[in-house]
């Protein structure tokens, strides 16, 4: 009862001072903190955040203000940092990793008055909400082209961690190609980091000595991309358009695109609308994007992905429509049945046509 | 005016305290003068680095909380490098720490009760010690180079903890994602200061700096292990070999490793995650170093690491000055001070070479 009381005191100080600041907010311009886990240089998900960051920057000239702290190590730092813009005066403040998600449900049971989003996760509050993409979208329909391009039937997927996730990009991958080309199996080969242009590499270089001929990947570096383009194999570029490290080799990338949102959700705080929601959209919102597509890819090929970018676009095709059979041969998804969202969050299981296990 | 370095027949004892304070401050100098450079106003700067970050009770409890496993790791390390005892995997010893007190705190999930955060700890500090039993081992049985095995053990720990996450001590409630449940109250470390994050855990940094100081100035096994490290055959013409030196200060600087990773699992952290630590286990060799290797030495050390931490989060929040500063200046830190530590053994001389020196 105690610690409630002092707890309550200690909100009620901070709403305090905030109201305070608050009232001089009129000629103020809003602050925004964003919090990255890898550096903005990676070209892959933190870049991809930092540009959505200078789309708002752009946008609201004047009238917003922007701050961002990369290389925040998952563990007991991001607290600290995401706190430290909250005591800053930061109204909105986006932390955009998966390992940041109890750090910033806990200050933001601390201000109640700043407004937190946060990017992967499924912890939410009154003043915390939460986003993501829908990039298994993207890897659903690289994987039609990846399908057609394949002349060994070996595609490869290099992949992080055994996240629901990956996980799920991995399975759109393989269902997207096998829907044009039932033959082709992907191997999947864990690196364990988001981001190792070493271990990358050398992931992309055992995938193509097994034959396999066009590399997805799940990681944010670009070494597969240019590895790729040594071996004169596909590879297809994830977060942004990587085409500039394998000219030869980039089949398309899977773009994160945060703009749109990060846009949206500054001017519902500018307008006193913003509320916490849960927001998991893809093509349709423009969150998720293809890559204009190697000019060496038939047309036929590429006419066939963006057909596919379309129908998913509109609704007309949800990548994960059963049947969806797993590697067992168990049949998941009924014909005709959509897996449900909760099921998409927690999938753990590859479906038939991956090569390779869950690291147990 | 040519400028020449002259050995000094004893080396300096003023230099030995002068040459830290030299090299910050020849840090500082060089780093307003980076400052300047990327455009930013050097006072400006520095304050924000430096002053901002601890001029707040806040602040100063963070400075602790981050110097607390720094400390606690560079003592224990410290011990081993003056017995010439290379411990490299004070890393993996803080992982393998976490991971048992982290166990212990999920084994007693149902339990409540004071004796569970003593559990925590102490199966923490078992954990490091036997981690570093390994490498301890290796290099007496087998001689196999401790540098080397300790290193790798690192990469051993971390994946361990990954499978652990991903695998069989995942949070049921936790969508799949790698994380274990978060800890009950029981199993964390009470708050030394209310509205902090600075548990009780703080205190065990100057306690092990000072049980430290009493092993190596106080007792015998502290002189069998200067002794070793200075001449290692002299150890031996003594009577006592390195076989005690090398497992003690492996298992004493991994216990007080281990004990930093349950201090944060159950403390800042509140749960077992993939990455439990930002790399305590190398910065402390730094921390160990610029300490010049004393316990208390190392207290300052650490905290003057930490605020170089807490300074480069706060710079670039309140200056946007990139992350890759933080890094420059830990660098800059330990190439000044391994620089002004020829000032130990040598003085500098403005004159004209003499013809008799030497």
């Amino acid at each position: 009862m105690m610690m409630m009381t002092r707890r309550a005191g200690l909100a009620a100080v901070l709403a305090l001072g905030l109201g305070a600041a608050g009232s001089a907010l009129a000629a103020e311009p809003l602050k925004v903190g964003f919090v990255y886990v890898g550096p903005i240089g990676d070209y892959g998900y933190s870049h991809q955040h930092n540009e959505g960051r200078l789309a708002v920057e752009k946008r609201f000239v004047g009238k917003v203000k922007t701050t961002y702290v990369e290389n925040v190590p998952e563990g007991a730092d991001a607290e600290r940092v995401i706190r430290q813009l909250a005591q800053t005066g930061h109204a909105l403040i986006f932390t955009t990793s998966f390992g940041f998600m109890n750090p910033t449900a806990k200050v933001a049971r601390q201000f109640p008055k700043v407004k937190f989003e946060h990017a992967t996760g499924y912890l939410r509050g009154p003043n915390l909400a939460t986003y993501m993409a829908r990039f298994y979208e993207g890897r659903y329909a690289s994987g039609v082209a990846a399908g057609r391009l394949t002349k060994s039937n070996k595609l490869g997927y290099i992949a992080s961690f055994p996240i629901p996730e990956v996980v799920r990009g991995a399975n759109a991958f393989t269902l997207g190609a096998r829907s044009v080309n039932p033959k082709a199996e992907v191997r999947v080969v864990w690196v364990n980091s988001w981001y190792d242009p070493g271990k990358e590499r050398e992931a992309a270089e055992a995938l193509i000595a097994q034959g396999v001929d066009v590399i997805a990947q799940h990681t944010d570096s670009a070494a597969p991309v240019q590895a790729a383009d040594e071996k004169g194999v596909w590879a297809i570029g994830q977060a942004s358009d990587m085409s500039r490290f394998g000219p030869r080799s980039h089949l398309t990338a899977i773009v994160d695109d945060w703009s749109g949102y990060y846009i949206a959700r500054v001017q519902a705080v500018l307008d006193g609308a913003w509320t916490s929601t849960d927001t998991w959209r893809g093509f349709d919102a423009g969150m998720v994007r293809l890559a204009p597509f190697n000019p060496a890819v038939p047309a036929a090929v590429k006419a066939e992905a963006l057909k596919v970018e379309d129908e998913i676009k509109s609704h007309k095709l949800h990548p994960f429509t059963g049947p969806i059979k797993d590697q067992s041969g168990k049949e998941r998804v009924a014909p005709g049945k959509v897996m449900a969202d909760a099921d998409l969050l927690r999938m753990n299981w590859f479906v038939q046509g991956v090569i390779g296990d869950m690291p147990k | 005016m040519p400028l020449r370095l002259e050995a000094r027949a004893e080396p300096s004892r003023a230099m030995v305290f002068a040459a830290p304070v030299i090299a910050i401050a020849a840090t500082l100098c060089l780093g307003g003068i980076l400052f300047a450079a990327l455009g930013f106003d050097p006072f400006t700067a520095l304050a924000a680095f430096f002053i901002e970050p601890v001029s707040t009770v806040y602040g100063l409890s963070e400075l602790l909380l981050k110097a607390t496993p720094l400390a606690l790791i560079g003592v224990g390390l410290a011990l081993g490098f003056r017995g010439n005892v290379w411990n490299i995997g004070a890393e993996g010893q803080l992982i393998i720490g976490a991971v048992a007190g982290g166990g212990m705190a999920l084994a007693l999930y149902d339990v409540s009760g004071l004796w569970v955060m003593p559990c925590v700890l102490a199966a923490g500090v078992a954990g490091g010690a036997a981690y570093a039993a390994v490498p301890a081992l290796l290099r007496t049985r087998f001689h196999a180079n401790e540098i080397l095995t300790s290193l790798m053990l690192n990469y051993v720990a971390t994946l361990f903890l990954g499978w652990l996450v991903h695998g069989p001590w995942r949070s049921p409630e936790g969508y799949n994602f790698p994380e274990s449940r978060m800890f009950t109250d029981s199993a964390l470390l009470p708050l030394l200061v209310e509205g902090t994050r600075l548990h009780v855990g703080v205190l065990f940094a100057p306690l092990a700096a000072f049980a430290t100081w009493v092993i190596v100035s106080r007792s015998f096994l502290g002189f069998q292990i200067k002794v070793i490290g200075m001449t290692p055959a002299a150890g031996s013409f003594a009577g006592f070999g390195p076989r005690r030196v090398i497992w003690f200060t492996l298992m004493f600087g991994g216990g007080l490793a281990g004990l930093a990773g349950a201090m944060e699992v159950a403390g800042p952290i509140g749960q077992l995650v993939p990455i439990v630590s930002p790399g305590y286990g190398y910065t402390a060799i730094i921390a160990a170093f610029l300490g010049r290797l004393h316990p208390f030495g190392i207290l300052l050390s650490s905290l003057l690491l930490a605020l170089i931490y807490l300074g480069g989060d706060a710079a670039q929040i309140a200056l946007a000055v990139p992350f890759a500063v933080t890094q420059v200046f830990q660098g800059m830190v330990l190439f000044f001070l391994l620089a002004a530590d020829v000032l130990i053994r040598y003085r500098v001389r403005f004159d004209a070479p003499r013809s008799v020196a030497s």
